[in-house]
């Protein structure tokens, strides 16, 4: 028997990696795969917070009681960020194709 | 209550100003002229009549067109009244002033902006007469500000020359001090009686005859800073010297008859607070006589003759100041109405002898024109006589009641007296020399070198004002008939014009002040005591005295000419002193012109507008730049940076949450 | 049983999400997340999620993750250089990432009570009827909504990354 909170907890400290390795890498597609590692912490959480809410209702209702919006969330989620990805990687080819680098820190165009 | 129609009097001129103003450009001058004659006739008219009706009103006769402000319990109305002094002052500002207006016509005949003179001196009749017809003091101040404004307008009509603009803009600001005075006058009115209307303070004073000195001296103070800003009295004289400037006939109107008089008869309205408050009649009286005096011992040093006449009208309006300083208020205005005679008359016939040497007015180029322009010279010959103090001329009758009275005022009355009696004689003295100058002996016309005038004689021939000179100069000539009948019409109306106020001590039964004495009836009776003999007697000393004037100059400036000159030379620094008017014109602008200046341009333009204002902006500004140029390196374009920032920040607004308002979520 | 199936395949996320921060060449990084989802998987699986958790495995490790690898084939990714791009990242970053990580943790600790305990229970497995029930009935639009938006993701990605003729 885990404590749902330990799900929780490792769905934050995944969530923290991501966090570092987004600030610490400097090839873009391993940037964008730290997104992906952020997503799938968040993933997680939502499935943990289903599993609660499931069981939160058994004890109110025992005969319809199973929660299943935190997965449906976490469908659709799954769902756009294959999408996000699809296109972010057009993206890195579309700008590796002008700039021949992979390095984030040479992609900055965009400042002021 | 008969309905006088008051609110015309004043209402035609304005229409006059209004058509000439708004229209005049495009009329041809015979329709300005007309305009401009009907707009000053029409109330001369309407003054006639009322004064024949004149015994069958209750006075003072109060008419109100209006309510003007209603603000709790204080209210002042647009109401104009009528008793005799009012009646007096509508006599003198409509006849002379039509009169003035006739001159003009002939006088500004060939001049640009014709229309625009014309639309001004009507302008200047309506705001005089709204003056006198006043029934407060708000009222009043209108008239009294639109007076300055039209004296301004006129004395730089010839708006192209640098000199005329300076005169105009310097009457006004001096002016303004004076107003300033008069505005706190008010304040202080509205502040003690709760109301600005005459009848109503005057009501409030006469039944409080505890009230004595203290508020009631400061509120006559500050009216009498006013009245000497309007009548070029010390210290705020400096402006009608310079107000010369302006046309003959405007010296004549404003400078001399009406506008500068209206100090004096606003003293006369407000007796009734200068009464109960001898200080500031003092101080009226002090500064009279001083002013009479000091601009007398001037006069007789100067060469332009319009110079000589202004500073001649500052000390004849120094003897009105000392007549009301004296509470002998209807001596003042009888002197106001001779005055308002002969003063004009010398300066129109000043104006027929510039128009007769073609623009000339110095005086030491003129001479012998006694056989060349016989009329002018003749009525200025009565003009002379009159201001001089010659019985039974006007002059000396009014000049003289003012110096019994002050003769016969307890306290310092003597010394008063004595002055005045030095001025007359010192009177006596410019006057006859400006006329021996101007008239008699050998023409000088051609002698003297031309480049020693002033640009106000001749014209210049890139402007398109002509000023007083015409562009051609021709042979001196009589003036035409337009400018001739109001000089003789004044010149008699300076001889016999004294004759309704002869006074008892010459055998007369002095009508006008009797006329005149209801008006000031508070104030009668504390008139000190006289005497018919000593009234005889004062009278035959002023008259020795204004003869010795004649005879002196009739010594230096006929009989030897060179001797001016060799007496100059003997003293030499006092004669430059008064030559140079005392330098006060030069003083003023060192001891408040320069500060006022200082302060303008450095202290509060660089200093402060440029400074604290525009560098508060700049900062301002500076600031905003400068900040967002800081908060701008955060768009660095570099992804990870902008990853951390999000990742603090989120962080921090999850502990906000958590820690915050919102945070504690229950789970059950 | 739980307990220990829940923290051999934790171990192998946080394992697998610290090789990723700590590779140098993409391809490895690629790799450590593959196993992180697989691990991920197994952990849905325990709480009950079974079709997602073959979802994750098919969707994720099967498509996203070998679309990654391709990508770093295709432009032939090498090690990384080390650049100074941002200090900003790591000054203001770090704390973030360590304020975050220690609030949530404290969060879900002080928690921990009224969370519960999830244990092996077969009464709390969702199966995939009861996903679709709601997912095909009160959530019809955005299900279909999200086909057009993945059909819209094709298109896009197509036209971004064709070669300019």
């Amino acid at each position: 028997m885990v404590p749902i909170a330990y799900y929780l907890v490792l769905s934050g400290i995944l969530f923290s990696i991501g966090v570092a390795a987004f600030l610490i890498k400097r090839n873009i597609i391993t940037v964008f795969m730290s997104i992906e590692l952020m997503l799938n912490a968040v993933n997680l959480t939502f499935v943990a917070f289903s599993r609660y809410w499931s069981q939160a209702q058994y004890r109110l209702n025992p005969t319809n009681y199973l929660q299943v919006n935190g997965q449906i969330f976490v469908f659709f989620v799954m769902v756009v960020a294959a999408a996000e990805a699809a296109v972010g990687l057009a993206i890195i080819i579309a700008i590796f194709r002008a700039r021949n680098t992979l390095n984030v820190d040479q992609i900055d165009l965009m400042k002021l | 209550m008969t309905d006088l129609h008051l609110w015309l009097i004043p209402l035609v001129p304005l229409a006059g100003f209004l058509v000439n103003g708004l229209l005049g450009r495009k009329f041809p001058r015979a329709l300005v002229t007309t305009v401009a004659l009907i707009a000053a006739l029409v109330p001369f008219i309407q003054v006639v009549s009322i004064a024949a009706k004149f015994g069958s009103l209750t006075l003072p006769h109060v008419e109100t067109i209006g309510t003007w402000i209603r603000a709790g319990a204080f209210h002042a109305d647009f109401s104009f009244q009528l008793d005799q002094l009012t009646l007096v002052m509508l006599c003198v500002v409509t006849g002379v002033g039509f009169i003035i207006h006739i001159y003009s016509a002939g006088y500004m005949a060939e001049e640009e902006g014709y229309w625009r003179f014309f639309a001004y001196m009507n302008l200047f009749l309506f705001f005089m007469l709204t003056l006198v017809l006043a029934e407060n003091f708000l009222v009043m101040f209108i008239g009294w500000e639109g007076v300055g404004l039209a004296s301004y307008l006129l004395i730089g009509f010839y708006y192209t020359k640098d000199s005329a603009a300076r005169a105009g803009k310097k009457a006004f600001v001096v002016n303004r001090i004076g107003d300033f005075g008069f505005l706190l006058a008010m304040f202080l009115l509205i502040a003690h009686f709760g109301t600005v209307s005459f009848s109503e303070v005057f009501t409030q004073i006469a039944a409080h005859p505890a009230w004595q000195g203290g508020f009631l001296t400061a509120i006559a103070l500050f009216l009498v800073l006013g009245a000497t800003g309007k009548s070029a009295q010390i210290p705020l004289y400096v402006w009608l010297p310079d107000a010369m400037e302006g046309p003959t006939p405007v010296s004549a109107l404003i400078h001399a008859a009406t506008m500068v008089t209206a100090g004096v008869y606003m003293i006369a309205r407000t007796h009734v607070i200068f009464d109960r408050s001898p200080y500031a009649l003092a101080v009226v009286a002090i500064i009279g006589t001083a002013t009479a005096f000091f601009a007398a011992t001037i006069g007789i040093a100067q060469t332009d003759i319009k110079r000589v006449l202004a500073y001649s009208t500052i000390s004849q309006l120094g003897y009105m100041f000392l007549a009301c300083g004296v509470a002998a208020y209807t001596a003042g205005i009888f002197h106001l109405v001779t005055h308002a005679f002969f003063k004009a008359l010398l300066f129109l016939a000043a104006g027929s002898v510039i128009h007769a040497l073609s623009g000339e007015q110095d005086m030491r180029v003129m001479g012998g024109l006694r056989k060349k322009i016989p009329v002018t010279f003749w009525t200025m010959t009565a003009a002379v006589f009159a201001i001089s103090g010659a019985p039974p001329l006007a002059g000396f009758v009014s000049k003289d009641e003012i110096l019994y009275q002050a003769f016969i005022t307890p306290g310092p009355g003597k010394i008063l007296w004595a002055f005045g009696l030095l001025t007359a004689g010192l009177t006596s003295f410019y006057m006859f020399r400006l006329w021996y100058m101007t008239f008699f002996g050998e023409s000088r016309a051609v002698e003297k070198d031309l480049e020693e005038h002033g640009a106000a004689v001749h014209a210049r021939r890139d402007t398109k004002l002509t000023l007083e000179a015409e562009h051609h100069a021709h042979p001196v000539h009589e003036s035409p008939g337009l400018m001739i009948w109001p000089l003789i019409i004044l010149a008699i109306l300076s001889v016999i014009g004294g004759w309704m106020g002869w006074p008892e001590g010459l055998g007369g039964g002095n009508w006008f002040a009797h006329w005149l004495s209801p008006v000031f009836a508070a104030s009668s009776s504390t008139s000190p005591a006289g005497s018919n003999q000593l009234e005889f007697l004062l009278a035959c000393v002023s008259t020795l005295v204004a003869a010795a004037g004649w005879f002196a100059a009739h010594l230096m400036y006929y009989k030897d000419p060179a001797m001016p000159e060799r007496a100059a030379g003997k003293i030499r620094s006092v004669y430059s002193l008064v030559k140079n008017k005392y330098w006060v014109d030069e003083i003023y602008d060192a001891v408040v012109v320069a500060p006022v200046f200082f302060i303008a341009r450095y202290l509060l333009n660089v200093l402060i507008d440029r400074g604290v204002i525009d560098g508060g902006t700049y900062a301002a500004g500076a600031t905003a730049q400068g900040f967002g140029a800081l908060v701008a390196r955060i768009q660095s374009g570099n992804i990870r940076s902008y990853a951390g920032w999000l990742a603090l920040f989120a962080a921090l607004l999850l502990a906000a949450s958590h820690f915050g308002w919102t945070a504690h979520f229950w789970v059950h | 049983m739980h307990l220990a199936l829940f923290i051999i395949f934790g171990g192998l996320c946080v394992a697998g999400a610290l090789n990723l921060l700590l590779q140098r060449h993409p391809i490895n990084s690629a790799l450590s997340l593959i196993v992180v989802m697989s691990s991920l998987a197994v952990l849905y699986l325990l709480l009950g999620a079974e079709f997602l958790a073959a979802a994750q495995v098919i969707v994720y490790s099967g498509a996203i993750m070998v679309l990654f690898t391709f990508v770093i084939m295709l432009l032939n990714a090498g090690k990384e250089e080390r650049t100074h791009g941002s200090k900003m990242a790591y000054v203001a970053g770090f704390p973030g990432a360590a304020i975050l990580l220690s609030l949530l943790t404290y969060i879900f600790l002080s928690h921990r009570a009224a969370f519960d305990q999830a244990g092996l229970d077969d009464k709390f497995v969702t199966g995939t009827s009861a996903l679709s029930a709601v997912l095909f009935s009160h959530l019809l639009l955005p299900f279909e909504v999200t086909s057009v938006l993945i059909l819209i993701a094709i298109l896009g990605a197509v036209a971004l990354a064709r070669k300019e003729h």
